[in-house]
């Protein structure tokens, strides 16, 4: 035992579990800012192409300031949130019962799997047929695009069920109807709010969409108009509230998660 | 009241479009008050049985049913599953009082059996706790209160304990004989575990493989508490041993298939 030394064994995967500080991520966001800036500022990119962010800002408090961005915010916001509302409740309902009933299954599966893969937004023209113009095409749009994955997702969600919990239910005396209240949406919720996320990119995706194709108000029409005039400070003042409202749907849904679903 | 279980049989058609006879003349009676325990090695039947009971499948022949219930109350079943089946999104409180929920019993009545057995197996405080929280043996303590909660005619078992550590499965064999002591309900458990099955029944059903069928039913002449104390042990011994020679056989055999 002449030569022995201590050799501590050592966490060798203590990288997965690295504590990183929350303001590094805003570190990184202001950095970024702040080149962007310096980029504009120094002329090497002409402010045409990209303008400054605090021109952007300056701009936009302007269009608060006027009551112009409000009008078109209050505009697209009424659209997305109707057409989700219309395509979330109509697809969670559609999918409990195709998941549900074999028959419903049999029948409208297969119509609903032909339907999914088409690009909504080009049927935007045939729904402008139908409903004419105005605010009925572009709630219908969004409401169409949303109400696809959350039908697919809801219908998977409740495929997914454990059937012993279903067993348990009825055992303990549940009816068809308090299986699919107390049992099914319960279940199926967790793949259910997978859908409602994945459909709220599409919503916002659709609206903007819609808004440049037939619209006098609202955010993606603002954009296109400013495009079209080569305000780009504007322009961008538009984009930064879309992103902004994106965020704000995503917090919106994930807080609304962990009130539905405290067990997870 | 009773329960007869008449001549069942059941088929199960497989992947390859095969006929599989998994029951085949099943005849036996559940006494009131009695504890009876199907034992019998893998695949011999036992869940699929076990779910004929509890109304969860049809046989392909023979019925069962209760005999001497009153008139106008249909008899009810609880259910102890083997994968626990407890609902993730609801508190132990609301497990438990599910099925009392489900008959249309009143808040102050739910709240009352709820707390009652909620105590009786021992989960005092975890009310407000959703199955997540609760360890595997908490988990199915849980499972059982919910299970007696709707004080049922008839109550079912399937390898309740068998997700269980050696040290938590005693326990909690104990503690069951401790509750059957006072509920005193006609009970159908299964098992694949002999010490079980001797430690617990009234009559050990002992089920054999292809066909499943009923191979010989031992009434165990023990007192129904404190069969493991020394004195019981030759006894305890020799029905234990006795049942093993009826599986060993087919136990092997499904082994080797496996
Ligand atoms: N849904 C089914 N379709 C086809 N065959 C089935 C089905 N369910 C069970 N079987 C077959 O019936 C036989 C009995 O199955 P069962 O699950 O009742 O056995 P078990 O005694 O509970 O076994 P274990 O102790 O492993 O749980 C097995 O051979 C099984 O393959
Ligand atoms: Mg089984």
């Amino acid at each position: 035992m002449a030569n022995t030394t201590k050799k501590v064994i050592k966490n060798r995967v203590a990288f997965l579990e690295q504590k990183i500080p929350g303001y590094v991520s805003v570190l990184g966001i202001t950095g970024i800012l702040l080149l962007w800036e310096l980029t504009c500022r120094l002329n090497i990119v002409p402010p045409l192409f990209l303008p400054a962010p605090t021109a952007i800002i300056t701009d936009g408090w302007e269009m608060i300031s006027s009551g112009e961005l409000l009008k078109n915010l209050l505009a697209s916001l009424y659209r997305i949130l109707g057409g989700y509302a219309i395509g979330a409740v109509l697809g969670i309902m559609v999918g409990l019962l195709l998941g549900f009933s074999k028959l419903a299954d049999a029948i409208f599966t297969p119509i609903v799997y032909s339907i999914y893969p088409i690009p909504k937004i080009a049927l935007l023209p045939l729904i402008i047929l139908w409903f004419g113009i105005g605010e009925m095409p572009k709630v219908a749009i969004i409401a169409l695009g949303v109400f696809f994955p959350v039908l697919i997702n809801t219908f998977s969600g409740v495929k997914s069920v454990d059937p012993s919990l279903i067993k348990a239910a009825v055992t303990f005396g549940s009816n068809h109807f308090n299986v699919i209240r107390k049992v099914i949406l319960p279940g199926a919720l967790p793949t259910i709010f997978a859908g409602l996320k994945l459909a709220a990119g599409t919503a916002l995706l659709l609206l903007v969409s819609a808004e440049m194709i037939a619209a006098q108000y609202g955010i993606g029409a603002m954009v296109l108009h400013y495009g079209n005039l080569m305000i780009t400070t504007k322009l961008m003042a538009g984009v930064l509230i879309l992103s902004l409202l994106g965020l704000m749907f995503n917090r919106g849904l994930q807080w609304l998660e962990r009130k539905l679903i405290p067990w997870k | 009241m009773k329960i007869v279980i008449e001549n069942v049989e059941k088929r199960f058609t497989d992947s390859k479009k095969n006929e599989v006879l998994a029951l085949e003349d099943i005849n036996f009676t559940i006494n009131e008050q009695e504890f009876v325990v199907l034992v019998g090695p893998s695949g011999c039947g036992k869940s699929t049985l076990l779910n004929i009971v509890g109304g969860l499948l049809s046989p392909s022949k023979g019925q069962v049913y209760f005999e001497g219930t009153e008139e106008d109350k249909e008899p009810t079943l609880g259910i102890v599953f083997q994968e626990i089946a407890l609902f993730p999104w609801r508190s132990v409180f609301e497990n438990v009082t599910f099925g009392l929920e489900e008959r249309g019993a009143s808040k102050a009545e739910r709240a009352e059996k709820g707390k009652h057995y909620i105590d009786m197996v021992g989960l005092t405080g975890f009310e407000n706790a959703y199955p997540k929280q609760l360890s595997g043996g908490m988990k199915q303590r849980a499972g059982i209160a919910r299970a007696l909660a709707v004080e049922p005619d008839l109550l079912l078992m399937d390898e309740p304990f068998s997700a269980l550590d050696a040290q938590t499965r005693t326990i909690m064999q104990e503690e069951l004989l401790t509750i059957w002591n006072r509920t005193k309900l006609s009970t159908l458990y299964v098992t694949h575990n002999i010490q079980e099955a001797v430690y617990l029944a009234d009559r050990v059903i002992v089920l054999s493989r292809h066909p499943g069928h009923i191979k010989k039913i031992i009434p165990i002449d023990l007192p129904k508490i404190g069969r493991d104390q020394d004195q019981y042990r030759a006894q305890f011994e020799k029905y234990a041993d006795e049942i093993w020679q009826l599986i060993r056989h087919d136990a092997e055999e499904a082994l080797k298939e496996a």
